[in-house]
């Protein structure tokens, strides 16, 4: 399916091109716009990144392939993010990943058959002091223990 | 005591009640003086960076060329992946007008017309918050065109804020350029440092949220003042950012020179059930932990734990208890730096992926006496062997881990080598009798 960027992200992303002195610095940006729009960075979306700032398709894919934040498949309409790392595991991090494994019964990287819920194992997000924590699309939630995990998961499916 | 990053005033983040509280005078005495006084008083004051490498801020800033027909740029590091660090998010969301004024003053003694504050993407709400910030001060005229009316200068720059998307590597300075170009984040080979050939080939500086935001009371209130605080070597407070096995985890403002154990004890409140604590990372993951025995006395200044056997880095203290899985913890270390590898070197891509494997290897108890030394082995194979300091960060945690906690490491790993197959590597070597296939 062909991809276009709606009105709104197109003139954000002229304003983003105008930050630089070329073209190609706006990729992050144009990615991120993209995935906001569409919720996954796909095989079209990178030929219309490509085509609007004059750069080969492996270059675009190059980028999206180097960071973790770009999705590139398709991701559940919440998408969890579990740190594990250091100063979380230290507090319960690990044990509310393998808890919400066995809840939703996905893996790292999987979507619920109903695609509500996807799962990844993050590193540090810099909640240390807050820590354990774990991020739902864009927002954090700290400080939490596996009762809380279980309330934000049932609000989140009453939220259907 | 003094705050000087994170003052103790309500809603600071509001530009009226920085201006209220004296903001952006220092810009304005900043634009009254030659870009060599400013140089020359933050370089007086001792300010050092607080991503990690301590270095001489207003040294760095008089590597950037004078004579040049190159534009120009500055770019703020807040990627801020290290485990164990959690600082920047607080200034992006308590303070961001003090940082602004910062990148003001900075910009202008280098001269950069451009700047970019490059932000971890995880940080989605901190980029709002400080996008906010920057609107505000660009409706105000603090940036861009109209500075030159508001502070009667000729000198004009505008900010940006780059948004990341989950690469650790990126905190590295030229792989932050790389990946501010449109680039994959691959970190570049120094020399020619940024200084010379940064952004687009043109001289850029490259500076941490923390210490731009340290830049302001510094023109305000005088290099003298500044360079007062703390330890002499390392001068001002740190943002000590404490987790793990502690009852008041959090952000400290404190003076360097601060005691390890008055940080752990007495501001974030000592160990949960007066546990005894088994190890100490001192400086965010990457940095050489510390047994519970080597505290004693151990100041939080650069020079001090160089001398203590680990680094300041970036002032995330991660403290662990006496019942602590040490093991893992390494392994989860090793994992993360595995994961956040950039690829580029072997030593480094191949040489994490062994060093998570021995680990986990560990972990699960099948591990023997010779993996010790083994993951030693790996471990300094990797440092000093690779473009950026990735290498050092991977091995470091455990090749200190594991010498200097070598009993407990003991403790977890049989004395012999056990294979699952007899004799499987004599049966693999070629010989003319026909052997039986191995079974694995």
């Amino acid at each position: 399916m062909e991809f276009k960027f709606n009105e709104e992200n197109q003139n954000k992303l002229n304003t983003i091109i105008s930050h630089y002195p070329v073209k190609k610095a706006a990729v992050m940006g144009a990615l991120w716009l993209a995935q906001e729009q569409s919720g996954w960075i796909s095989g079209e979306v990178m030929k219309e990144v490509a085509n609007q700032l004059e750069m080969t398709l492996e270059e675009v894919l190059g980028v999206v392939t180097f960071y973790t934040m770009y999705n590139q498949k398709p991701m559940g309409k919440f998408h969890l993010q579990v740190c594990t790392n250091v100063s979380c595991m230290l507090r319960g991090g690990a044990l509310i990943f393998d808890h919400i494994k066995l809840k939703l019964g996905i893996d790292d990287m999987h979507v619920t058959d109903d695609k509500m819920f996807s799962l990844e194992e993050v590193e540090c997000m810099g909640s240390c002091g807050t820590a354990p924590m774990i991020a739902i699309n864009e927002d954090y939630f700290e400080n939490l223990n596996i009762s809380e995990v279980d309330n934000i998961l049932e609000s989140l499916k009453n939220k259907n | 005591m003094e705050k000087i990053v994170l003052p103790d005033i309500k809603d600071l983040h509001l530009i009226d009640i920085y201006i209220h509280h004296g903001g952006f005078a220092a810009a304005k005495k900043a634009f009254t003086k030659t870009t060599d006084d400013i140089i020359d008083e933050v370089k007086k004051s001792g300010l050092r960076g607080r991503g990690g490498a301590a270095f001489l801020a207003g040294l760095k800033w008089s590597f950037m060329p004078k004579s040049t027909d190159k534009p120009k740029y500055l770019c703020i590091n807040g990627d801020e992946s290290e485990p164990g660090s959690f600082k920047d998010r607080q200034i992006f969301e308590y303070n961001p007008h003090q940082l602004i004024e910062g990148i003001l003053i900075t910009a202008y003694a280098i001269q950069a017309k451009i700047v970019y504050i490059y932000i971890r993407g995880e940080y989605h709400k901190w980029i709002k918050l400080m996008q906010k910030a920057l609107d505000d001060a660009y409706a105000r005229g603090f940036i861009g065109e109209k500075m030159k009316e508001t502070f009667g200068t000729d000198f004009s720059c505008e900010v940006y804020i780059h948004k990341g998307a989950g690469a650790y590597i990126c905190g590295e300075e030229s792989s932050l350029m790389n990946s501010l170009e449109g680039q994959r984040g691959y970190p570049r080979v120094k020399p020619p440092f940024p200084a010379q050939n940064g952004l687009w080939g043109n001289p850029t500086t490259i500076n941490n949220v923390e210490t731009i935001t340290n830049v302001p009371p510094i023109i305000n209130k005088g290099w003298e003042w500044f360079s007062k605080i703390g330890e002499p070597r390392h001068p001002g407070t740190l943002l000590f950012g404490v987790s793990g096995h502690v009852n008041k985890p959090g952000v400290y403002e404190l003076p360097t020179g601060t005691l390890l154990t008055d940080i752990i004890y007495k501001y974030a409140g000592g160990v949960p059930g007066d546990k005894k604590i088994l190890c100490v990372i001192p400086g965010g993951s990457s940095m050489p932990p510390l047994r519970g025995d080597q505290l004693e006395g151990v100041k939080m200044d650069a020079e001090s734990l160089k001398n203590a056997g680990s680094a300041i880095g970036t002032g995330g203290v991660i403290v662990m208890d006496e019942d602590t899985d040490l093991v893992k913890v390494l392994a989860r270390i090793a994992h993360f730096y595995h994961h956040e590898s950039c690829r580029q070197c072997t030593p480094c891509r191949e040489g994490t992926g062994w060093l998570e494997k021995i680990l986990k290897r560990l972990v699960k108890g099948e591990g023997s006496s010779s993996d010790l030394d083994l993951l030693i082995s790996v471990a300094t194979n990797i440092e000093g062997n690779t473009i950026c300091a990735l290498g050092e960060a991977a091995a470091w945690p455990v090749r200190f881990m594991v010498t200097r906690f070598r009993d407990y490491f003991e403790e977890r790993v049989s004395k012999e080598v056990s294979l699952s197959v007899k004799n499987k590597v004599h049966s693999m070597r070629n010989t003319s009798i026909p052997l039986a296939p191995v079974t694995r």
